[in-house]
């Protein structure tokens, strides 16, 4: 099946997926959260024909365009990247995968770019009433895709709905319902759009409060505070809550993703949480160094975390590696034992039927399908390959988490201090909300890390290895593409970051 | 209901569905034909104005139909998707970087501050128009013209060309049907706006560009017509699936099927009529006749490449690795499960033109764009 792995493509395909993504999400969380803000700040208006609601609302809509923009430019990618760059993935799993990818498209990409035109050139061309409809399909268009492609990410940390078929050498599905209503997948949409919410709520925030500490725009300035609290406390308090169960299905689903989130190398009955660690980086799994050079630690927290009870076992990675007979945990090694045998249980198939010789075909067969659901071990090279780099989602998920908790307590001065009229006396925490944006995009991207990082060396989950999902390209040829779009992509955001600094400046009474 | 369906008339369908949807992106590619009118039709900054607002508003309908095309190959011939993309990378790679380019160049392009100034967007504007869709139709030329792969028994592509996708550029037929599609592509642009805007002088210049247009896009048109009756084509034996090449394939294809002869007929005479019409009558309505007909017309073309057992993604290097509608499709479940979501595609196509109506009733005016800061 692997003629040559050429691990330099691999990463450099990775590399590019995680560029492209990591640009796209400086973007869409902020389209997914302002189409919202948008349509609250137009129904005010409609309602109360205030007319300093509409100039608002067109401020805030043009800093949605500019942002639109750039989203789409960095989404088409993605999408055909995975075609591109990850070829026998597409065959693999296209069956599967490939279908919430056009729902998307059908159901969510053409309510979005058919209304958008409408709330932004339909002002004098349709009714207010119509126009709002517009404004309110926007919003539930871009989120209604953001539902389809986590459907598809969430299917890929935790396949189901599915079987393999060796003739074909694919997963086909069997049940969409399945895929859909996926708590995994649940939990990972809900999570990352309410996230998305809050990332936006502290873009108005940002701005609303350089405004106020300019002296500016003071009206405009604090109703756009009093919306966007309101929505970012309800979404941060939401983020947390889903935050909460997401953690609790990677213990069930992806136990090696939330080990490396804890650094957790031996597990233990119960276990604590560690709150805050310096890392030992040589620590390596199956040595006997201690993974912390200083910690704090929560007793008892995690395994409450993970399992929801308090005197639980959460596996460590080596438990995950080597195996733990008294806690009943098939170790790597003797799963890639078992992916091994599927692996050429597979081949002797495919060879058998193509000299047509139907017994030692079965045979075959029926050792494939004794180990299927170990295939993607069969890849591996070594146990160590199956755990991510823990340093990076140790560190990153902490980064969210703090950052995280950190937005429900400004959320909740903020809101506090507009209803006192005190907010424009505080400079200082103006000015602690005029960076808050930029810290809602490093914990926007800390939490993409610890997903995808996390789920390494998986393009699906235990069952096709990144260094197999690849397409069969030299890396010369994705290194080159890599730095195309590094340029380009960076291009563009030097370009959005001006365009977009000019109109702020500029404010709302430029219209 | 369409459980019941058997696998080879899902097939069938969802080469319809696909292929349909690959044809109303060709019509809406009028944007950027626009797009190219804008530096090559010597226009005044007022018209320019006008042009780049009304395909502003409409860019986004095109670049959506590109999106939800790769988005209905994948579930539907997931093959497909792998094959070509993975296969055929320089091809779509710089296919998808004109995209990209254009996302952002209606938006920022007259903004303040916009750090690669409005000569770079309109620039950007204009390879996507141009090369973009150009590379487009060499792509689909490849449809017929075949390329260059193997599958291994796992179904995974090795390119054996080392341009990897763009040695299609490289055939006289597979320019040929670019450049026609790119001069279609300038003739629906004309038509489109002459429609959409109010405007005297432009409009009559809008309205000679689209016959000049076609004039140019003729040619090309004519010679992938002549080569494509001429030449062998991919044939699938429907018994045991295997692949051989069948002197004047498409010609039998176009014999064989007479309702898609008739299609392609009718579609060509609606794009000529609509030309027609809007150069030598005051009627600036032609814009509907040519999508339609363009809409036809690509239909027809889609079909010879796919249907009547033939192989519509052959390999020149193994005939047996090429591609069919059968060899290439999802699973019966899958296209079972996207056949019921394709039943949104009235209900999407039907707000479409809504917001289409509401929105176009009234011409575009270079009053009403100066009146709005916002504009393009």
């Amino acid at each position: 099946m692997i003629e040559q792995i050429d691990l330099t493509m691999v990463n450099w395909a990775r590399a590019t997926f995680a560029l492209t993504a990591m640009y796209h999400w400086i973007f869409v969380p902020l389209t997914l959260g302002l189409s919202f803000i948008c349509a609250f700040f137009e129904s005010i208006y409609v309602k109360t024909g205030d007319e300093q609601w509409k100039k608002l609302t067109r401020f805030w809509m043009t800093l949605f365009g500019i942002n639109f923009a750039i989203g789409v430019a960095t989404g088409i990618i993605l999408e055909f990247e995975f075609g591109t760059n990850w070829s026998n993935y597409s065959w693999m799993v296209g069956d599967i995968f490939g279908a919430p990818l056009a729902i998307e498209g059908i159901a969510a990409f053409f309510l979005e770019a058919t209304f958008f035109a409408v709330m932004f050139f339909g002002w004098n061309r349709v009714s207010k009433k119509t126009h709002l409809f517009a404004t309110w399909m926007v919003a539930v268009g871009s989120n209604l895709s953001a539902v389809w492609i986590l459907i598809a990410n969430g299917w890929m940390q935790h396949p189901v709905g599915m079987t393999f078929n060796p003739d074909l050498a694919r997963f086909e599905m069997t049940d969409f319902w399945a895929l859909v209503s996926s708590p995994v997948a649940i939990s990972h949409f809900v999570h990352v759009t309410s996230s998305a919410f809050l990332y936006a709520s502290l873009f108005v925030v940002a701005i609303s409060s350089w405004y106020l500490l300019k002296k500016r725009h003071l009206l405009f300035a604090k109703r756009s505070l009093t919306v966007a609290c309101t929505f970012g406390l309800l979404s941060s308090l939401f983020v947390a809550y889903t935050g909460d169960e997401h953690a609790f299905h990677a213990a069930v689903v992806q136990p090696m993703k939330l080990a490396a989130m804890e650094a957790l190398y031996d597990g233990e009955a119960p276990t604590g949480l560690v709150a805050m660690g310096l890392l030992n980086f040589s620590k390596k799994p199956g040595d006997d160094q201690d993974p912390f050079i200083f910690k704090v630690k929560i007793p008892m927290a995690l395994s409450l975390l993970a399992n929801r009870e308090i005197y639980s076992f959460v596996p460590g990675i080596n438990d995950l590696v080597f195996g733990n007979i008294e806690q009943n945990i098939m170790g790597v090694e003797e799963k890639m034992v078992r992916g091994k045998l599927a692996v050429a249980g597979l081949g002797d198939y495919k060879a058998a039927q193509n000299v047509g010789d139907q017994l030692a075909a079965s045979k075959a067969l029926t050792l494939f399908e004794k180990n299927s659901d170990y295939l993607g071990y069969g890849y591996l090279d070594s146990a160590e390959q199956a755990v991510p780099y823990v340093p990076l989602i140790f560190y990153s998920f902490r980064v969210m988490v703090s950052l995280g908790t950190f937005f429900i307590l400004l959320f909740l001065v903020y809101l506090y201090l507009l209803r006192k009229d005190q907010l424009e006396k505080q400079p200082l925490l103006l000015k602690l909300g005029a960076i808050s944006f930029f810290l809602g995009l490093v914990a926007q991207e800390a939490g993409w890390i610890v997903t995808e990082v996390g789920r390494q060396p998986w393009a699906i989950q235990d069952l096709l290895p990144v260094t197999i999902a690849r397409s069969n390209l030299d890396s010369g040829t994705v290194a080159v593409t890599f730095f195309m779009f590094l340029i380009l992509f960076t291009a563009l955001l030097i370009a959005e970051l001006k365009i977009m600094t000019k109109q702020i400046s500029i404010g709302p009474e430029g219209d | 209901m369409f459980g019941s369906l058997d696998l080879s008339t899902l097939q069938q369908l969802w080469w319809f569905i696909v292929t349909l949807v690959g044809s109303l992106f060709v019509f809406l590619t009028f944007v950027q034909g626009g797009q190219t009118l804008l530096s090559t039709l010597s226009l005044t900054e007022d018209e320019k104005i006008l042009v780049v607002n009304s395909l502003g508003r409409k860019w986004e309908l095109t670049f959506t139909t590109l999106v939800l095309f790769g988005g209905a190959l994948f579930a539907a011939f997931p093959l497909f998707y792998a094959t070509s993309f993975g296969g055929a990378y320089w091809v779509w790679i710089l296919i998808l970087f004109t995209f990209i380019i254009q996302a952002v160049s209606y938006e920022y392009r007259r903004k303040p501050d916009n750090f690669l100034g409005k000569g770079v967007y309109d620039a950007f504007l204009f390879i996507n128009g141009s090369v973009g869709i150009l590379l487009i139709g060499a792509a689909i030329g490849t449809f017929f013209t075949g390329s260059n792969f193997t599958l291994n028994d796992y179904n995974f592509v090795q390119w054996t060309h080392p341009l990897r996708g763009l040695e299609a550029a490289f055939s006289f037929f597979n320019l040929s049907l670019g450049l026609f599609l790119v001069f279609l592509a300038r003739t629906l642009g004309a038509l489109y706006l002459a429609n959409n805007l109010e405007h005297e002088s432009l409009v009559v210049k809008l309205k000679n560009s689209s016959f000049n247009n076609l004039l140019c896009a003729l040619p090309f048109l004519l010679y992938v017509l002549i080569t494509l009756v001429l030449m062998d084509g991919y044939a699938v034996n429907p018994v045991d699936g295997t692949v051989v090449t069948e002197a004047n394939k498409y010609l039998h294809n176009l014999l064989q099927m007479p309702l898609n002869l008739i299609l392609l007929l009718v579609g060509l005479v609606l794009v000529v009529l609509g030309v027609v019409l809007n150069r030598f009558t005051a009627s600036v309505r032609g814009i509907w006749p040519a999508g339609l007909g363009t809409v036809l017309t690509c239909l027809a073309i889609f079909f010879l490449a796919g249907y009547n057992n033939t192989a519509f993604y052959p390999s020149k290097a193994d005939l047996n690795s090429s591609l069919t509608i059968f060899n290439a499709s999802s699973s019966h479940y899958t296209l079972t499960v996207m056949t019921y979501v394709a039943l949104l595609v009235p209900v999407v196509l039907g707000y479409i033109i809504w917001v289409w109506k509401q929105m176009d009733s009234k011409k575009l005016t270079l009053e009403e764009l100066n009146a709005d800061k916002k504009s393009y």
